[in-house]
């Protein structure tokens, strides 16, 4: 009976193709945005004018890309680290089905100018509504496959998962907490918040900074956990170290969000508590990073001929730069430069492009072979080009807004001796389109490496065959409860 | 006792059990629990006991590492 079950591919394949096409759709957007800044003419209508285009970027590739990305990951390495099926797929295929729709309805309704105005909650009631229920049958299939396990232990991996689906769910409800508007009578899409002033603040911040903790570090530390041992052909470097890890982590996050509203009406006790906490946050960011890097220890040789290790292990030393970055800017005298700057925005895409995304694209690199039926990636070679494609973007794109956040940061606090200020804003913007044309040339090659992936993963396709008859394997003996 | 009270023991309370939680984890009776746990993702890849097939050499090496 057991040997004739087998895993559920089907939605783990539409899930990572979905991940590169989002990917190149965020990614194009973000370019476009990019080059607005650089071209202010390029706002032709209202409809694709910066203010509408930014919350489609954000959401497009958190939401999009880095959403297939964690439904794919996840219910790949759930099936396997379980030994048994995935819990009702129908369930499954219908939050592949409920996911897109979100995202459809995300690229209709933010070009359109419905946004509740919450960052990285733009999506109006009508649609929070659906992502509940899209994430709830997500928590069921989930934890419904940790039930039906064949192995006594969890994998740590589906513990970050299982962490990040939670808080997820309580985040969301929270923060989307929101009245909808009667117009005459008439129920319309657009609502506002359950709370106000520095409340809805902070709940705001509560949810933005722990949708960056849980949604693109709890999740993609969880790919981490099972990818980077799986590719290396070993196991992670401590197992002690992952468990601390992860509780370390979700004992931390929850209280770090202050840190976005330093200096505003946030009481200073709360500020500090935040920095605090940031502060903290540092341990084990580092300990989870470490123990990625570690696991390669002893066979460093593979980096060099094996391009899914090179974006596995640089993601991870971008992580560990972005989470030295992070804590030193929620200092409050840091933040008193930082705050408002382009540093803020070269911060984000540090962890962003270098963290998360390089993480799913050597994971999705992983995947697509084993799910078409094919021994590796069609071009290995196009795989090396878009590493290092990819990773020259990334630098670009950060160098430049670190000197463009440091200078205006310094410009916008320089005073005369009288206390006037020296320079006006518009003398900050002006002195800062040099550095805009550099960041928009790092996401051009950043997007042009998602380019080389598509063509890839077509060509891999091609001619490869859609699994699904990979059979459900017996737990080794000395794992059978 | 007011209210603030009882979040500050709350604080303590949370600390002692993260405390807790890293003396558990690298206590010696979880030692054998989690090396069987961290060989779970490379113990997928082929059904067990079949020859011939890559991967199967990695999973009777760590098999021998284990009983050894």
């Amino acid at each position: 009976m057991q040997s004739q079950a087998t895993y559920n591919y089907k939605v783990v394949r539409q899930f990572a193709v979905m991940t590169v096409i989002w990917g190149i759709v965020g990614m194009l957007v973000g370019v476009i945005i990019a080059a607005q800044l650089v071209w202010p003419e390029l706002n032709v209508v209202e409809f694709l004018s910066y203010g509408r285009l930014r919350p489609l970027h954000t959401n497009a590739v958190i939401f999009a890309f880095g959403g297939c990305s964690l439904f794919a990951t996840s219910y790949y390495s759930v099936q396997r680290t379980c030994h048994t099926p995935l819990f009702a797929p129908g369930l499954a295929a219908f939050t592949f089905w409920g996911w897109q729709l979100i995202i459809l309805l995300a690229a209709l309704s933010l070009p359109l100018g419905l946004t509740t105005g919450k960052e990285y909650a733009e999506l109006e009631w009508p649609i929070d509504i659906l992502i509940t229920v899209v994430w709830v049958s997500y928590a069921v299939v989930f934890f419904g496959t940790l039930m039906k396990r064949k192995t006594p232990h969890i994998y740590v991996s589906n513990w970050f998962f299982a962490g990040m689906i939670l808080t997820i769910a309580v985040l969301h409800l929270v923060n989307s907490a929101e009245i909808p508007v009667l117009a005459s009578g008439i129920l319309t899409p657009k609502s506002y918040s359950a709370y106000a002033g520095v409340q809805d603040a902070m709940v705001e911040w509560w949810y933005g900074h722990n949708a960056v903790g849980f949604f693109l570090t709890a999740g993609f530390l969880g790919m981490m956990y099972y990818f980077v041992p799986k590719q290396a052909g070993r196991p992670i470097y401590s197992y002690r170290l992952s468990v601390v890890h992860f509780w370390a982590l979700v004992f931390t996050y929850m209280w770090a969000g202050p840190h976005h509203l330093h200096y505003t009406a946030l009481p200073d006790w709360t500020q500090s508590l935040g920095m605090l906490f940031s502060l903290i946050l540092l341990a084990p960011s580092w300990g989870g990073m470490i123990n990625g890097i570690m696991t390669l220890s002893g066979a460093w040789h593979k980096l060099r001929d094996d391009p899914i290790l090179k974006f596995m292990i640089t993601s991870l030393s971008f992580y560990g730069m972005s989470t030295f970055e992070g804590p030193m800017m929620s200092v409050k005298t840091v933040n008193a430069l930082s705050h408002y700057t382009d540093w803020t925005v070269g911060h984000v895409h540090s962890g962003a492009l270098g963290w998360v995304a390089m993480i799913a694209i050597g994971c999705t690199y992983y995947m697509l072979p084993r799910l078409f039926g094919k021994e590796e990636m069609a071009s290995k070679k196009l795989m090396e080009v878009h590493f290092w494609v990819a990773t020259i973007g990334i630098v670009l794109y950060i160098a430049s807004m670190w000197i463009a956040g440091v200078m205006q940061g310094l410009m916008w606090r320089a005073t005369n001796v009288d206390g006037t200020l020296t320079y006006s804003f518009v003398e900050s913007v002006k002195a800062t389109y040099p550095f805009w044309t550099i960041r928009l040339l790092g996401g051009v090659l950043f997007l042009g490496g998602m380019l080389i992936m598509v063509y890839n993963m077509f060509a891999t396709m091609a001619g490869g065959k859609a699994v699904n008859d990979a059979p459900v394997l017996a737990p080794a003996a000395a794992h059978a409860a | 006792m007011d209210i603030n009270d009882l979040r500050s023991l709350f604080t303590v309370l949370v600390v002692v059990m993260f405390a807790g939680i890293v003396w558990w984890a690298y206590s010696d009776r979880r030692k054998q629990a989690y090396e069987e746990a961290a060989m779970l993702p490379l113990e997928d890849d082929v059904p067990l006991g079949m020859p011939g097939m890559s991967g199967t050499a990695q999973v009777s090496r760590n098999q021998e590492r284990k009983s050894s």
